[in-house]
């Protein structure tokens, strides 16, 4: 273990333990494996697969969300008071 | 006139919507700026109690204000040519990129994504929508395919072609990474993910509210002129 680590932090200055420590951190953010018991078991290319599934997600959300606010900002007429009672709440 | 914007009060009656269009956005650049510094005020208070910035309800403020504002821009802008026939898919990208800018800018220029994505917003956008429909597909189709066993040793060696595809792919949708080693990646991956739980939040309550007052506002439009009056 520790002649791998001398090794790789020759090469590329980057502890194991800092990726596992990243690599903890994006697997608890993550609902899929959250609600997983099994929480030392789940390999690392589960977290990444995981990972890009859940930004595709998020990203496919935000998507939707914009297309909706669009359309319920045009809908609006009088943009003056709503705009300025919605920015007041906000 | 605009100390009473600062305190709590939800319904300004005589104060914003006086007068021309340059007279507006005087004064609305002036609540800006009071607004944005009092909620940065209490997103410091707030934030730094916290451990992670992006869950703060002050910083969820900081965004939909911005938000509302970059809207309300592009809508005084564009609204005269496209009011109607821009909803759905083409209005929606126009939020979407403005949603997005507002959160780059919630980040404060702390992370790699959020500098990339003020950078070029532009480029960014026009080769996204050409790679990455068939890159996605392909990657998932592969990394369903094959299911690995791997655990973080691998992980650590970067040797796995598997694993390193699933990176790129990471790398790729995080703005701004496709370049990087893995531990930046899965850095910015990190801040990323709740940056964009926190704007899926936000847009979701500026849409509840909106639809609400959109609700409404159809009823009760006998209140207040459609146009704003030159004196009030």
């Amino acid at each position: 273990m520790s002649s791998r680590r001398s090794r790789q932090s020759g090469s590329s200055r980057i502890s194991d333990d800092q990726i596992i420590d990243l690599v903890s951190k994006l697997r608890e953010l993550l609902p899929e494996i959250r609600d997983r018991r099994r929480s030392d078991k789940v390999p690392a290319s589960k977290v990444l697969q995981e990972t890009c599934n859940y930004i595709k997600n998020l990203h496919k959300e935000v998507d939707d969300l914009s297309s909706r606010l669009s359309q319920l900002l045009s809908t609006i007429d009088p943009d003056s008071p709503e705009a300025a009672i919605i920015r007041s709440l906000i | 006139m605009s100390s009473s914007l600062i305190s709590p009060n939800p319904i300004p009656t005589s104060s914003p919507a006086t007068a021309g269009g340059g007279d507006r956005s005087r004064e609305a650049k002036t609540r800006r700026r009071k607004k944005k510094a009092q909620a940065q005020a209490q997103a410091q208070s707030k934030g730094r109690s916290q451990s992670s910035k992006w869950k703060s309800h002050a910083q969820q403020q900081i965004f939909s204000s911005s938000l509302l504002q970059a809207l309300a821009q592009s809508r005084r802008g564009a609204g005269g040519g496209g009011g109607g026939g821009g909803g759905g898919g083409g209005g929606g990208r126009a939020v979407r990129e403005a949603a997005d800018r507002a959160l780059a800018a919630s980040a404060k220029g702390r992370s790699r994504w959020s500098r990339a994505i003020l950078a070029g917003r532009i480029r960014i956008s026009k080769f996204r929508k050409r790679k990455r429909p068939a890159a996605a597909v392909a990657a998932a189709a592969a990394g369903r395919s094959r299911k690995p066993r791997v655990s973080v040793s691998r992980l650590r060696g970067k040797g796995m072609p598997a694993v390193q595809r699933k990176v790129r792919v990471l790398g790729r949708l995080v703005p701004g990474c496709r370049k990087e080693p893995l531990p930046v990646i899965l850095e910015e991956a990190t801040d990323y993910i709740e940056a964009l739980e926190m704007q899926v939040r936000a847009m979701s309550e500026l849409a509840r509210l909106l639809s609400g007052v959109a609700s409404t506002g159809a009823g009760t439009s006998s209140d207040s002129p459609a146009a704003p009056p030159p004196s009030q």
